[in-house]
């Protein structure tokens, strides 16, 4: 028998049975696009928090003073004390081939007066390179001016929050505040950034980090936020950031560097984890569809036992009686698998519509994954009932037992 | 062609034995047309359906075309009803969600036979059976008469050398059941080799050959 044949047959067999077939397809389709659209609301939390963690730079490595012993190696001897982390440690960072940018941060609180108003601001100190770093944007006036990182010029970057307590509705560009006992020329506000993971941008002021060396008198840096040029250079970024540190620290490696990206592979992974397991508690309800699939093609065998019987008369071997009944499963799994995934696309693309914020996304095996385990678990539950038509007696068959 | 030597066939019912065939030898040659008559119980279903290889004899030896049907496994069998029996049922057997063009050409697609043969040969019987105009019908649209006839163009879709018929007019009214009996033997006039179970006895007498069976024994003659 030709394989085209076997399946018009089968074709022509589930139109003999309508609603059944129907049945047959809409759980089949359940389970598949319950697969599919469950994955791909795990997929899409995935990528909301990833794409949440890119906005805080993922390539961003964070040099802190200070070695974080995590490991139980000998204790710190007595009287040694970590070395501050300093400016000329951060210029000496930017020289490396794997490194992006290097923004020193110093933070310190000062007292700020504008015209008889008095407030404590947080100060940060760094250069131009916290703007690309952390993705700052400008709403008024500039950044902090490019340039060598220990000139200490007099000009300030302020936050959304900082100008409306210290100017109200006044236009603050170009005008003078004061921090503790110096003066700054406002040349810029920032952009509110919403409340993102990380600092409060919109309550500060920025300074370039040499006049936050004069302002709070002293040389340590709070750290040092080095962006390396890629996601796979990161090794190789913080080998080189050890390397200096310890060759600018007399061979002590006294900072920690945290990967901004370490942090992020946990949620990836755990995300991941949860998508994998949304997609198995999704997967029963496809085998549920395979044991029906077994129940219907049991009930078509015992209905249509004298047309098996006839067949039989005809010359259809065993072999051919199962292989009927088996594509007929095939076609009831493969149209379920099919319109599954259609429908699953709907609401994915329905989803998308309604909330353009949610980059919701069925990962590439899911589809693939649902649609096998469907076609599978028809083939494996539809062995059953073709293997008992297979087996009939043609006579007794014929005669309608 | 057909060959029977001491066949036998028994059911178990309940508790008892019956016996269907009792030590049948039977000698049928290609082309004859052979009329098997008997009460009802006597074995005629039962000796039809031993000789259409769909059921196998406890004891004896059976030779279809020369072939010994003992030595073939369960896809011979089936290769071998295929290509050299048609069956005509009393209750027609037509599959009832496919047209009477596509019940004709049932065989052919279980033999895998090219579409395109498969057409001109289905378009061809119809003709022959005077049904071209019910083509496209389904069963249930057509009458008993149309529906043995389309069973026995399934029948002869293979070119079968034997034909079995089990009461081709037992549920056919009398215009009909002529109708069908006078197809068959133009069959069996052009070559094909006639195997008739009948209660009637007007069709019994127009057989070449009569066989009386009585409670699994074959009376030749009578
Ligand atoms: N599968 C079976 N199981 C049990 N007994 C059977 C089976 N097939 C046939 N028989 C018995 O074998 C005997 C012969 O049956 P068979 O069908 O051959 O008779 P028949 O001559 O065709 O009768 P009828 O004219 O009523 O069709 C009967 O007694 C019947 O009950
Ligand atoms: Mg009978």
């Amino acid at each position: 028998m030709r394989t085209a044949d076997l399946f018009v047959f089968g074709l022509k067999a589930l139109g003999g049975a309508r609603l059944r077939t129907a049945l047959m397809l809409l759980s089949m389709t359940i389970g598949v696009g319950a697969v599919v659209m469950l994955t791909a609301l795990g997929e899409g939390a995935r990528r909301y928090v990833v794409e949440s963690f890119s906005d805080l730079g993922t390539h961003l490595l964070i040099v802190l003073p200070g070695r974080s012993e995590t490991t139980g190696t000998a204790p710190p001897m007595m009287g040694e004390t970590p070395r501050d982390l300093t400016l000329n440690d951060a210029i000496a960072l930017g020289r490396g081939r794997d490194v992006e940018f290097v923004a020193p941060l110093m933070i310190g609180s000062a007292p700020a007066s504008s015209g008889g108003r008095l407030r404590d601001l947080t100060v940060v100190g760094s250069t131009w390179e916290l703007q690309p770093v952390r993705h700052l944007r400008v709403r008024q006036g500039g950044f902090l001016p490019r340039g060598d990182a220990d000139r200490a010029s007099p000009v300030v970057v302020l936050g959304e929050k900082t100008l409306k307590e210290l100017f109200g509705n006044q236009n603050p560009l170009g005008a003078w505040i004061r921090l503790g006992d110096r003066r700054f020329r406002v040349i810029g506000v920032l952009e509110p950034l919403g409340q993102s993971v990380g600092t409060d941008f919109s309550d500060i002021a920025i300074i370039p980090v040499a006049s936050a060396q004069a302002l709070f008198n002293s040389s340590s840096l709070f750290r040092i936020l080095v962006q390396a040029k890629g996601r796979e250079r990161i090794p190789k970024a913080r080998e080189f950031i050890l390397d200096t540190i310890r060759a600018r620290h007399e061979g002590e490696e006294d900072v920690t560097v945290i990967a901004q990206d370490a942090l992020l592979s946990t949620f990836d992974g755990i995300l991941r984890a949860l998508t994998y397991t949304v997609g198995a508690i999704a997967a029963v309800s496809l085998a549920v569809a395979g044991i029906l699939i077994m129940n219907v093609m049991l009930v078509a065998v015992s209905q249509r036992t004298q047309e098996i019987g006839l067949l039989k008369a005809l010359g259809a071997s065993q072999r051919q009686v199962l292989g009927l009944f088996l594509a007929e499963s095939a076609l009831l799994s493969v149209l379920g698998a099919f319109t599954g995934l259609l429908a699953a696309q709907g609401v994915i693309w329905g989803v998308a519509r309604l909330y353009p914020a949610f980059p919701i996304a069925a990962p590439l095996w899911a589809p693939i994954a649902a649609a096998s385990v469907a076609v599978a678990s028809g083939l494996l539950f539809g062995w059953l009932p073709a293997r008992r038509a297979s087996r009939l007696d043609p006579v007794l068959a014929l005669a309608g037992g | 062609m057909i060959r029977l030597e001491g066949i036998d066939r028994s059911f178990q019912v309940g508790g008892e034995w019956v016996h269907a065939l009792r030590e049948i030898s039977l000698e049928i040659p290609a082309g004859d047309y052979v009329a098997i008559m008997g009460p009802s119980g006597s074995g005629k279903s039962t000796l039809l359906n031993v000789i259409g290889l769909l059921d196998r004899p406890d004891r004896g030896r059976y030779l279809l075309g020369g072939v010994d049907a003992a030595g073939l496994t369960e896809e011979g069998r089936a290769d071998l009803r295929r290509d050299k029996i048609g069956f005509v049922f009393q209750s027609f057997h037509l599959i009832s969600r496919l047209t009477a063009a596509e019940n004709v050409e049932l065989p052919l697609v279980l033999a895998g036979t090219e579409p395109r043969v498969r057409e001109a040969r289905v378009a061809e019987l119809l003709q022959q059976l005077n049904l071209s105009d019910r083509a496209r019908h389904r069963p249930d649209q057509l009458s008993g008469g149309q529906r043995q006839r389309v069973a026995i163009a399934r029948a002869l879709a293979m070119r079968p050398a034997v034909l079995l018929a089990d009461e081709p007019t037992g549920n056919l009214d009398l215009t009909s059941g002529r109708e069908v009996v006078e197809i068959l033997e133009g069959m069996n006039a052009k070559g094909i080799t006639l195997l008739v179970v009948t209660h009637d006895p007007a069709i019994g007498g127009r057989a070449h050959r009569r066989i009386r069976m009585v409670d699994g024994l074959v009376e030749e003659g009578a």
